[in-house]
């Protein structure tokens, strides 16, 4: 049979290999004091004489010279202080170590917890920081931190170690090495006091070193290693596809209860998956017609999902009718050979009357195989979901008797003309009613008291609980059962539909924050529809962190909050990590406040951070998936947000490129027709020389004269337009005679004006007025051109100036074609050509430039309508 | 009127420019020299000793200001330079470095010859005339009668000063500055107004619509010019 490589240990194999991470080697002891950070340190020299750059991170000689000796020769990073509670605790220094990048560094205790205001609540996910950073670390670990023998252990030395490390992390060391030593010669050493053991008394390390407890520890460790190689092995044999002796892969299925034996449960499975070296699930039940609606067990039933997940098993949630339907269902889907369930620890009547989980399994299973494993029942920290609920407050008590009296009484006045069986239904009625209304409790006592009153005041012998009729015992009974029945599926259906309207709140939470995002285009208006919605939701204040050249800023917040540096900062690392950070979280938890980094499918747009009011208050898990859900809506809010601003500028940048290139193309055509002129009346010169005669050369060059001259001055006119936009113009102030500016303009004219009378009119004595002569020649000219242009052959245009409120008005009125009173402002606007069907040569940049000019020189220009038709140019010049 | 034998240096750095000038001046009789930049200019002065040099001021090694002012260190060969129209500060500059006369760019070649015969008339005219007249207007140095079309015009000393100058370059600009000096004195070398106002009145005086100024043109930004 052929054999492939196993994928699966194929991608496990090149991970491990993965270049860029950082090698984790563990020196594994069962004890403290069998020797492994002197191990590590020995290993450390060897590495260094080899030529590796090689550091302490931290390291815990306990004094010991010998291990102190060893120390000596290897650069110490110095340790980072944290304060706490007025002690200041040393702990290792990841920025330290991260900034000097060694090639190896040495990080004593792996699982060592690090003080309240570190970076991360573990030493091992600070060396998980440093692995992804590329640097090598060797490490030191005793067995009993392993999380899944934490329960062995307990149980072999009656010593419960708190600090655990995820088993995912030793599997994915790239070495293991065992540093043994027999337990008699430890014995011995811990007698000559070479053995140093912190956090436990004297009397408890005599009670703790007992050669069983040493001796059970040992093959613990040792055989964890064995495991390992063989692991080891199998995952080479695989990707090689060399035939070897495993097992068939199994698959197992653990199902989660709310009882505490569940924690046990898990760490069995995942030993029981180990030695079969088979995946594992983790389900939990969730049974429509009875939720679980007590807050304890629901937390319970989330840490223990979580344990799971950290153990490597796959974590679902199922819904189904039943426990036993739905786990066989997923069972048989997902291909399960195995299923775990733990030993029953309800009473046995119990299980009699609703029927054992166990039993109904095992009767279903088919081929599939159902483990039972035990415990002991610790302690009676389980809360059974009661079905009583006797804190419904007495009120209700009362109102459900007074139910059955208001039936009793009705019922007393039709006594006589009823057969009592039919006054039963009066008593249903008020049992009913107790149970919509009232509650479980309640309506159970509506029940009783109904059978007991119809039997007092209603069966004869009256006023007696004697029974003369025995069929009426037939009738108390179906009432009772009836009413039990009644009272219990409508209690049923008022806890499902509680659960049903806490789910519905946080959905419809969900659908507002939605419903109000989509409607919102503005990045500002997104940003307040979060932070409130949020706010609300949560009770917390909230802040939303943005990018800005690649470094995250506060971009809006709730009023009254403005999130300090050390929120910043925690921002900025969930920002860069893409992970949650802060409060309730494995990074940094002592921040106060909790960052989401807001991702979409196209990468982080920025971090969402909430800060309760109150420092006490945490959110629950379900919380914590709201909140998720939130900052995936957000996040998928702002991205849109930004990708419409840009939409926007493209927009925008395509409106200002197409009105560029209408301009360019307006400018170019009046550049090219005078040259049209000119080449053609000189190749013409050129090449029709033979052919013309003299009046048609005449013509030929006075045509391509003017041209030029056209050509010239609009030439001019673009760079005066081009000067005047940059702000490139000085103006030469000086004191300057307006007749003379009238008179060099006309002078500069020429010909031009020679179809059109001009008369000028200044009068005597006008004073000189500060200018820049050569401009307002300029500014002259282009009116004239202007009014010549604009008005028939031989009409009269009038040049005058006169003072006026200590200013100097120079006007130019002609009697042409006037301007729309519409466009009385917008002819001073580049390139605007009045709309005439006599078509007018010339760019309109003339009244432009004008204007540009005199707003130099502090004055006002302005077109008015004549009287009597065509146009007056104001110019206001200041006589300063 | 031709000049011929007479020689011209043709100083740009555009060729077609020279090439036209070239042709242009020619056809006129001129004897044509050619360079295009400052030094090939001074060396060209020094080796063809023209008669008049037309210099543009936009030279690629040192600007035409400073060949003006280096000819003018040991040459009084007229120069006439070419700029553009908006380098006034340059045109001024050239002016009061000792050239002649300015021409814009574009210019027809009527104005470059017209300018040419006043400078170079300058120049070859030694005698000192004692009548200036142009078109109507009559001025005698000797007797300190200024008429136009035959009627005697009362003007102030001032005026007559102005006058005079400018009549006596007539055809040639002269800067504000020269005309400040000379009739003021270098200490109202500033004092615009005081020209314009001049200026102003004596074109109400000499000219038949002082609104369209016949005899004394403006230069704007540089000076003023008796029209010929």
């Amino acid at each position: 049979m052929e054999h492939r490589p196993d994928p699966d240990e194929l991608l496990k194999h090149i991970k491990s290999e993965e270049p860029g991470r950082g090698k984790l080697k563990i020196f594994l002891g069962y004890v403290a004091g069998v020797g492994k950070t002197y191990a590590m340190l020995e290993a450390a020299h060897q590495r260094k004489a080899q030529g590796l750059d090689v550091v302490i991170g931290y390291i815990e000689t306990h004094k010991r010279a010998e291990t102190e000796e060893l120390v000596a020769g290897l650069e110490i990073l110095s340790r980072k202080q944290i304060e706490y509670h007025n002690v200041s605790l040393p702990e290792l220094d990841v920025d330290a170590v991260l900034k000097r990048k060694p090639q190896l560094v040495l990080v004593d205790e792996f699982a060592h917890t690090n003080a309240p205001g570190s970076r991360h609540p573990k030493r091992f996910q600070d060396v998980e920081e440093i692995l992804d950073a590329g640097i090598d670390v060797y490490t030191t670990l005793n067995i009993q931190h392993l999380e899944s023998l934490n329960d062995i252990v307990a149980q072999v030395t009656g010593v419960i170690v708190r600090e655990t490390i995820p088993d995912r992390i030793i599997d994915e060391a790239s070495e293991i090495e065992v540093i043994d030593l027999p337990p008699d010669e430890l014995l011995t050493r811990l007698k000559e006091g070479k053995v140093y053991i912190p956090d436990l008394a004297a009397r408890a390390i005599q009670e703790f070193f007992r050669k069983g407890n040493l001796t059970a520890l040992r093959e613990m460790s040792l055989r964890r290693a064995a495991e390992r190689v063989d692991d080891q092995m199998r995952s080479y044999m695989q990707t090689r596809a060399i035939p070897g002796p495993w097992a068939a892969t199994e698959r197992l299925l653990v199902c989660i209860s709310p009882s505490p034996l569940a924690e046990k449960l898990i760490r069995n499975t995942r030993r029981l998956a180990d030695g079969l070296n088979a995946e594992w699930f983790a389900v939990y039940v969730e049974i429509a017609s009875r939720p679980e609606n007590n807050p304890t067990n629901r937390e319970r039933i989330g840490r223990t999902l979580q344990l799971a997940e950290e153990l490597g098993a796959k974590t679902l949630t199922l819904a189904g009718p039943s426990i036993h339907d739905a786990v066989l269902d997923f069972a048989r889907k997902n291909n399960i050979t195995k299923v775990i369930v733990g030993k029953p620890i309800k009473p046995r009547w119990q299980e009699l009357w609703n029927g054992s989980i166990v039993d109904q399994l095992v009767y279903a299973s088919g081929d599939i195989d159902v483990y039972v494993v035990s415990a002991e029942f610790e302690s009676k920290k389980y809360v059974i979901s009661k079905t009583f609920q006797p804190h419904r407050p007495l009120g209700r008590y009362l109102i459900s008797l007074g139910l059955v009296a208001l039936s009793t009484l009705i019922s007393f006045f039709v006594r006589g003309n009823l057969e009592p069986t039919n006054l039963v239904m009066l008593y249903l009625t008020s049992v009913v009613v107790s149970a919509i209304f009232l509650g479980r409790g309640p309506s159970l006592l509506a029940t009783i008291t109904s059978v007991l009153a119809f039997d007092f005041f209603l069966v004869p012998p009256y006023y007696t609980f004697a029974v003369s009729d025995t069929q009426y015992i037939i009738t108390f009974m179906v009432l009772f059962v009836i009413s039990l029945i009644i009272s219990s599926l409508t209690a049923r259906v008022r806890e499902q539909a509680e659960a049903a309207i806490r789910r519905e709140s946080q959905t419809s939470v969900l659908y507002n924050l939605g419903r109000d995002l989509t409607s919102a285009t503005d990045l500002n208006n997104i940003a307040q529809i979060i932070i409130s919605h949020i706010g609300q939701t949560f009770a917390r204040e909230v802040a939303i962190f943005l990018p800005e050249n690649g470094h995250i800023h506060s971009f809006a917040s709730s009023s009254n909050y403005q999130p300090d540096e050390n929120e910043l900062a925690v921002a900025a690392w969930t920002f860069e990590h893409d992970q949650p950070a802060g409060r309730g979280t494995d990074t940094l938890p002592a921040a106060s406040i909790r960052c989401h980094p807001l991702r979409t499918p196209n990468g982080l747009v920025g971090v969402l951070g909430v800060h309760p009011k109150d420092t006490g208050s945490f959110l629950t898990p379900e919380q914590r998936q709201t909140l998720a859900a939130f900052a995936n809506q957000a996040a998928l809010a702002i991205e849109r947000a930004s990708l419409a601003e840009q939409a926007q500028q493209t927009k925008l940048l395509q409106a200002t490129e197409k009105l560029q290139t209408a301009l360019l193309n307006s400018i170019s055509h009046d550049l090219r027709t005078p040259l049209v002129a000119i080449t053609g009346a000189l190749t013409s010169l050129d090449e029709q020389a033979d052919d013309l005669n003299d009046e048609y050369r005449r013509s030929l060059v006075g045509t391509a004269r003017g041209e030029a001259d056209r050509l010239n001055r609009l030439v001019g006119n673009l760079l005066s337009m081009t000067r005047i936009e940059s702000g490139a113009i000085k103006l030469h102030n000086e004191p300057g005679d307006i007749q003379d500016v009238i008179g060099t303009a006309l002078e500069q004219l020429g010909k031009r004006v020679e179809g059109h009378e001009i008369k000028v009119k200044v009068p005597d004595d006008f004073p000189l007025v500060p200018m820049d002569f050569t401009l307002i020649v300029q500014v002259v000219v282009n009116l004239l051109d202007n009014a010549v242009k604009y008005s028939p052959e031989g009409s009269l245009i009038e040049v005058s100036a006169l003072l006026a409120d200590g200013k100097v008005r120079i006007q130019v009125a002609d009697r042409g074609v006037g301007i729309p009173f519409e466009d009385l402002t917008r002819v001073f606007d580049k390139f605007y050509r009045v709309q005439r069907p006599e078509s007018v040569s010339g760019t309109g940049l003339g009244l432009s430039i004008s204007k540009g000019i005199i707003e130099i020189h502090h004055g006002n220009i302005c077109a008015s309508t004549r009287e009597g038709g065509g146009t007056i140019i104001t110019i206001e010049l200041p006589l300063k | 009127m031709t000049d011929s034998g007479q020689r011209i240096l043709v100083v740009d750095d555009e060729a077609p420019i020279r090439r036209y000038l070239r042709a242009a001046l020619s056809a006129q009789g001129f004897d044509v020299y050619e360079a295009a930049n400052g030094q090939e200019a001074i060396n060209a002065v020094l080796t063809n000793r023209p008669d008049i040099i037309i210099l543009d001021l936009g030279l690629p090694d040192f600007d035409g200001i400073e060949v003006t002012r280096r000819l003018r260190e040991w040459s009084q060969t007229p120069i006439i330079i070419l700029s553009v129209r908006e380098a006034e500060n340059d045109k001024i500059a050239a002016l009061d470095a000792g050239a002649d006369d300015y021409l814009t760019k574009p210019f027809s070649t009527g104005e470059l010859m017209a300018r040419m015969r006043v400078a170079l008339r300058r120049m070859t005219s030694k005698l000192d005339d004692p009548i200036l007249q142009v078109d109507g207007l009559e001025m005698d140095i000797a007797r300190r009668i200024v008429t136009v079309d035959k009627n005697q015009i009362a003007l102030t000393p001032t005026e007559y000063e102005i006058l005079r100058l400018l009549l006596q370059n007539a055809g040639k600009v002269i800067t504000h500055r020269q005309l400040l000096r000379q009739v003021w004195g270098i200490a109202y070398e500033s004092e615009m107004h005081i020209l314009r106002v001049n200026i102003s009145n004596l074109r109400r005086k000499i000219e038949p619509d002082p609104t369209r100024p016949h005899y004394l043109l403006t230069e704007p930004g540089v000076g003023y010019r008796i029209r010929i």
